[in-house]
């Protein structure tokens, strides 16, 4: 069996003394955590490694000793040796540098007393950047949870001594102590006015947003808002979903609990800076607008683009009642159709033109909303949208509705035809005996529905595909819009300039090569790819897409059901 | 150490290199050959003829720095996601498996597999189009029950050296394998 020593390369240039650190049990391997520097008194050196064991809940134990080469000094290892008596836990690491020589020797004298000298060649040292595998989190690569307690493999306990001895790390060498320590901050610790100084404002500003958002949760729960159409129409409009979901969002990020747990840490993190990038993009899109005054030659342009829609919609109903590409349709019911949709048109015009004086004023009242945020205003925009095309939803509603129901009719009738009817209680196709006068009625009725068929079906083609056009439209803004609510910044950022925050895994590389010395391996933390990276930390959204795939999506637009904003069906069970 | 020539399932000369650093560490890389020249400038001059024959006809300038600008970034990304220059093999007896694949571009890809994962290290034969090839592979226990076989992770993906070269390379790997 090899024995594996993970070493900091902090602790290579220290002067001699003992080796704080931690046996793994179940595997045959040591992490060395920090050195202990002469003098020492060997009962405060063991009081401190009882603090320290109290305070991080790890078994640490002076696993060895360490000895510098120093020019005119004689080799202690009499003495070395003889710390082991004074220090009975477990096997003793003895590890010397030696002059002129590039890396160190080791011996293990097991804990029975009896000197093996030969197996120092079973012996691997793996250096370890200390700061890096303290900050790094570790992914597991089949995606089981992070920090899951089974099976813990060997490398992830080394990462978790390593990042749960932060107490040990935390004196330095400028401290008032018994003896000196050397580790990675014993330099000097590393900390950030910035980071200490954002930590201590964060408090008063989490505290303001939560009085902000208990205030508006109060005012969504009033009675008013939560009365059936109230409810019905902020369910559909986008801005109302949006602001609901960055509200959700602010609740979570200014939680004032602090994050102990890595993953909710990321989450904050991510939210918070898809929030700023979305005010900062807002900002700019409202300094581009009111600028040039944009917004007022925006909804100049506005009411003559719904009458031009509105103008060419009439002339498409015209070329539908007349021969549309030569076709020849029933007259009287393409007539009537046509003056319906026409009518319609009408309507919506005349609406147009009541709103116009308005339009100015209700533009500019809107664009400010783009202070909350891009995306608050890319939905308001594409509410807009949904609003100026409504006579398109309505003809493609009222296309459907027909159509619909000359599918279904013509379905039953053409069962009827072939003696079989549906049985309703037993969900199936039964055969059955018509009367005469029954069959009559109902061969009549599909021959008009069958003849009446190709009319309605044009007409309900055309509007569909306007419809699939304006919705294809706003697909695109909700496409953006879910582009910036997802995206997890923080972590990609740390993933840029941080790469070994987020590990994957290690990798190592061999250091020395030299037959008569233990092997010498460097350690180095793997990053994440950018697709884990999504993976891992996307930003969970509300799903605005339905989830049908575009199989499903053509057999509703074949039977002629409502493709979008589609009715939720309750499916009875009985 | 040993450099030794063998060839690829194509046919292609391949080089492998085993390095033994200690009783229980070894590194095997095995080198594919380089980009030949005469690909590259074929490919260069085929783009550019056509984008010059578009141009000839449209007498659009645009076309031509597409094609410069477009030959560019191909060769750079297939430098750098596409060809692999060598990749290398590195076991440690009782701590790993590590598998590494270096691109042209000097970009390196490393996997890592910890010893209690691995069950065996094997070589396997697999149908490839109409020939059967075999190439090397390590078990990995499955992680609830750990006498079965979990999945497989084949080694030497884009090399794909023949039999004579795996077996070489399999034999050391079992000897570090079977002293840890």
């Amino acid at each position: 069996m090899v024995l594996k020593i993970f070493f900091p390369q902090c602790c290579v240039q220290a002067e001699s003394g003992l080796l704080i650190g931690r046996w793994l049990p179940k595997h045959n391997s040591a992490v060395v955590l920090a050195v202990i520097h002469f003098p020492f008194i060997p009962c405060q050196v063991k009081q401190y490694l009882c603090q320290l064991q109290n305070l991080i809940k790890l078994e640490l134990a002076i696993v060895g000793s360490w000895s510098k080469a120093v020019k005119g000094q004689e080799k202690q290892d009499n003495f070395m040796e003889d710390l082991c008596t004074i220090f009975p836990q477990g096997d003793w690491l003895q590890m010397y540098s030696e002059k002129g020589k590039r890396g160190f020797d080791c011996r293990v004298i097991p804990r029975n007393g009896t000197k093996t000298m030969n197996n120092d060649k079973n012996v691997v040292i793996i250096h370890y950047d200390q700061r890096k595998v303290m900050l790094s989190q570790l992914h597991p690569a089949d995606g089981l949870v992070l920090g899951s307690q089974k099976n813990v493999s060997e490398l992830t306990m080394v990462f978790q001594t390593v990042s749960q001895s932060k107490e040990l790390f935390h004196s330095d060498k400028y401290d008032e102590g018994p003896f000196k320590v050397t580790h990675w901050q014993s330099e000097g610790r590393e900390a950030s006015i910035i980071i200490e100084l954002c930590k201590q404002a964060s408090v008063p500003v989490c505290f303001m947003i939560n009085c902000f958002l208990t205030v508006w949760f109060w005012m969504c729960k009033s009675r008013i808002l939560n009365l059936w159409p109230a409810r019905f129409v902020s369910s559909k409009l986008s801005t109302c979903v949006q602001l609901s979901h960055r509200a959700e969002q602010l609740q979570i990020m200014s939680n004032p609990r602090k994050t102990s747990e890595h993953l909710e840490f990321m989450r904050k993190g991510n939210i918070f800076l898809s929030f700023l990038i979305d005010l900062a993009l807002g900002l700019l899109l409202i300094s581009w607008l009111y600028r040039e005054n944009c917004i007022a030659r925006l909804a100049d342009m506005l009411v003559p683009a719904a009458d031009r829609v509105a103008e060419e919609l009439q002339q498409l109903l015209q070329w539908l009642m007349g021969a549309p590409a030569g076709l020849k349709m029933n007259r009287a019911l393409d007539q009537v159709l046509g003056k319906f949709f026409l009518y319609h048109i009408h309507l919506w015009i005349s609406y147009i033109h009541l709103m116009s004086p308005f339009i100015g004023m209700i533009l500019w009242y809107l664009g400010l909303s783009a202070c909350l945020g891009l995306t608050i205003a890319l939905s308001v925009f594409s509410d807009i949208v949904a609003l100026l095309t409504f006579h398109i939803y309505c003809f493609y509603v009222y296309g459907a509705r027909l159509y619909c129901l000359k599918i279904y009719g013509l379905s039953s009738l053409w069962r009827l035809f072939r003696g079989k009817k549906w049985n309703v209680l037993r969900q199936r196709v039964d055969s059955c005996s018509y009367d005469l006068d029954q069959l009559f009625i109902g061969t009549l009725l599909f021959t008009i529905l069958l003849f009446l068929l190709p009319t309605t079906v044009l007409y309900y083609l055309v509007f569909t595909l306007l419809r699939l056009l304006v919705v294809l439209f706003q697909g695109l803004f909700h496409l953006c819009m879910d582009l910036i609510n997802s995206i997890p910044l923080f972590a990609m950022g740390m993933r840029i300039f941080r790469p070994y925050r987020l590990a994957a895994g290690v990798k190592f590389r061999i250091l020395q090569n030299d037959k008569e010395r233990p092997l010498h391996l460097l350690m180095e933390i793997n990053p994440l790819t950018f697709s884990a990276v999504l993976k891992w930390y996307r930003i969970p959204t509300y799903s605005c897409y339905p989830k049908d795939s575009w199989g499903a999506l053509c057999k509703k637009l074949f039977i002629g059901e409502l493709i979008y904003p589609w009715k939720t069906k309750h499916t009875k069970t009985d | 150490m040993s450099d030794e020539a063998f060839s690829d399932i194509n046919g292609n000369r391949i080089s492998l290199d085993c390095q033994r650093h200690s009783d229980f560490c070894g590194e095997f890389t095995v080198s594919s050959p380089k980009l030949s020249f005469l690909k590259v400038t074929g490919c260069t001059c085929a783009l550019w003829l056509c984008a010059y024959t578009i141009f000839f006809f449209t007498e659009v300038t645009e076309v031509l720095s597409v094609a410069i600008m477009l030959s560019l970034v191909g060769m750079m990304g297939h430098l750098h996601f596409l060809k692999i220059d060598h990749e290398s093999l590195l076991v440690i007896g009782s701590l790993g498996i590590q598998m590494t694949s270096s691109y042209a571009s000097g970009r390196e890809s490393t996997t890592f597999i910890e010893m209690s994962k691995v069950k065996d290290v094997v070589i396997n034969e697999a149908i490839y189009m109409q020939r059967v090839i075999y190439y090397l592979c390590i078990l990995l226990k499955e992680p609830l029950h750990p006498n079965e076989v979990g999945d497989i992770v084949p080694v030497f993906q884009s090399c794909k050296p023949r039999l004579n070269c795996l077996i070489e390379i399999y034999k050391q790997c079992q000897e570090i394998l079977a002293q840890s």
